[in-house]
């Protein structure tokens, strides 16, 4: 385990023993990027979420990149981000370059990532890269931090960049063991932080968290406030691992047929939070979860009441 | 052995087109499925009947070689043959197709498969599964013996990736097995886990990369080698 200095608010925030929210800002195949920016400012407005990831390529679909989203996001918005980058789609040099690079826009938090695979994505004939894995691409931001040099010990000049660096690790994967000891070999080369993917069960999650313990590094847990029937219909169809629970399905299925668009969002708003309200708390209170990832993107309107108590 | 797929008789046939007879030579090496003797007569009927559909005449003769790779073998099946023929088509792998290329310079080989990977039959199940990527690095000596370079479809060297469910990779729709679930598997069942959890650092794809060389006869001695005087 590291011992690096706290660089970004995140994790300076974390640090200070505060229970942190992070929200999730999503680029897809854009040119305007003012939806981004919008919900940002409306995550900031919220004075709960303390930084948001910005996600690299999701599903594996060419979008527009993370990093100048990310450095928009902190200049105009004011809101700090956590660059998502996946090792899909760059080798080691570019990688190196463009983590650099960030560093120098004022990037402050990195969270490394496999990437969904190309053959998932809307170029299923690229070639993926995987030139390093996440575990490797950790090691790489380790020595730009820490040493001040790439991965073959040249010096970087005129400084080292100031990034903290976090790593996934997903609750739904089944054998969970490879899962939890792979976060190991993370942690050993040097991850400061964890976000895990989403998890609907609160015992499960628990039960995680737990095991997550003996890396004694901060964990945010992964929830998915869902704003529509719609997506969580595709979750439980699509995604296998994850199932949203029955009755949290069954009532949203049920706003299917509210025509009045306020009464609707209203009682949707209200099935989450009547979901995640004792889900947050239940966390909060019996483990020892640094905070909460929050990835529903375009949803920060459920952000101010399903926080305000936090 | 090399796993091949036929490819498309319609390519096949535009690659030959130009040419009124043609040599076609099965491989009786490792290539798998077999591509022998009966699959070289069965392609060039497909492609006579092909031509006679556009009216023209293609006289062809189906021939097959013990390991098209090996270019003596090679030479000396063909070799008869060649003169009377305006082009071969190959059913080996592209190292018999390259091969054929190489040793006949005054005629073209063209390939009638696609070379797909290094690998075997996966136990009856009636599939072919890729075992080796020839990395040049092999790793199998810390992964149980399975290959994470061939068996995981993003190449990790430090899986798994957390896209597997029920041990099931999430590319290819949950179907096949993920690597790094079964590396996990074997090491734990051998008490090695102490394996699983170190960190392998990137890899050197240098030696990857293509065109790869080896020098097969370097000099052997068990003598003390004679110092090389210095040049200045
Ligand atoms: S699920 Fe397993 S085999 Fe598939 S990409 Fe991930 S680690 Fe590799």
């Amino acid at each position: 385990m590291v011992n690096r200095p706290a660089f970004s608010n995140l994790l300076k925030t974390i640090r200070e023993g505060k229970f942190v929210f992070t929200g999730e800002l999503e680029p897809e195949k854009d040119f305007d990027l003012n939806h981004v920016l919008h919900s940002a400012e409306e995550m900031k407005k919220t004075g709960k979420i303390v930084a948001a990831n910005v996600t690299d390529g999701p599903q594996g679909d060419a979008y527009t990149c993370s990093m100048v989203p990310c450095y928009l996001v902190q200049e105009k918005v004011g809101l700090e981000a956590i660059w998502q980058m996946t090792v899909r789609d760059r080798n080691r040099i570019a990688l190196f370059g463009d983590i650099l690079g960030g560093a120098i826009l004022g990037l402050k938090n990195l969270l490394a990532l496999t990437g969904d695979h190309s053959a998932l994505g809307d170029h299923q004939n690229a070639r993926a890269v995987y030139d390093l894995d996440s575990t490797q691409l950790i090691d790489l931001v380790s020595k730009m931090v820490d040493d001040g040099t790439d991965l073959e010990g040249n010096e970087i000049k005129g400084g080292k960049p100031q990034l903290n660096v976090g790593c996934a690790a997903n609750p739904n994967s089944n054998p969970r063991e490879p899962e939890i000891l792979k976060v190991g070999r993370k942690v050993e080369v040097g991850a400061d932080f964890i976000q895990t993917q989403t998890s609907f069960d609160v015992d499960d999650a628990k039960e995680f968290l737990k095991e997550l313990e003996r890396y004694n590094i901060p964990v945010l847990l992964g929830l998915f406030p869902i704003k529509n029937y719609g997506i969580a219909w595709y979750f439980n169809e699509y995604i296998p691992g994850v199932s949203v629970p029955k009755d949290f399905l069954d009532a949203l299925k049920k706003t299917k047929k509210i025509k009045d668009k306020k009464e609707k969002y209203a009682t949707i708003d209200k099935i989450n939070l009547d979901f995640y309200e004792p889900f947050i708390k239940e966390i909060k209170k019996t483990t020892k979860a640094a905070g909460i990832h929050c990835m529903a993107v375009h949803y920060e309107r459920l952000f101010e009441p399903l926080f305000k108590d936090f | 052995m090399i796993i091949t797929k036929q490819k498309d008789i319609e390519e096949i046939y535009e690659m030959t087109k130009p040419y009124s007879k043609i040599l076609v030579a099965g491989c009786d090496g490792c290539c798998q499925p077999p591509r022998s003797i009966n699959e070289a007569k069965v392609l060039a009927q497909m492609l006579e009947l092909k031509a006679r559909s556009e009216g023209r005449d293609l006289k062809w003769k189906a021939i097959t070689v013990l390991r098209q790779c090996d270019d003596r073998i090679a030479a000396t099946t063909l070799r008869p043959f060649i003169e009377e023929y305006d082009a071969i088509v190959s059913l080996a792998c592209g190292l018999g197709v390259g091969m054929l290329n190489r040793i006949f310079p005054t005629i073209l080989t063209f390939p009638a498969q696609n070379s797909m990977f290094g690998g075997a039959e996966n136990n009856g199940e009636n599939y072919f599964v890729e075992y080796c990527e020839t990395c040049g690095d092999c790793l199998l000596g810390v992964t149980g013996g399975i290959c994470p370079m061939a068996g995981c479809a993003k190449n990790l060297s430090n899986g798994p990736c957390g896209g597997q469910v029920e041990g099931k990779c999430e590319v290819g729709g949950y179907i096949h097995d993920c690597a790094w679930v079964k590396i996990w598997e074997r090491l734990k069942k051998f008490n090695r886990l102490d394996l699983f959890t170190i960190y392998r650092p990137p890899r050197n794809y240098y030696l990857w990369s293509s065109p790869r060389y080896i020098h097969i006869y370097e000099p052997i001695s068990n003598e003390e080698e004679p110092k090389k005087e210095e040049k200045i």
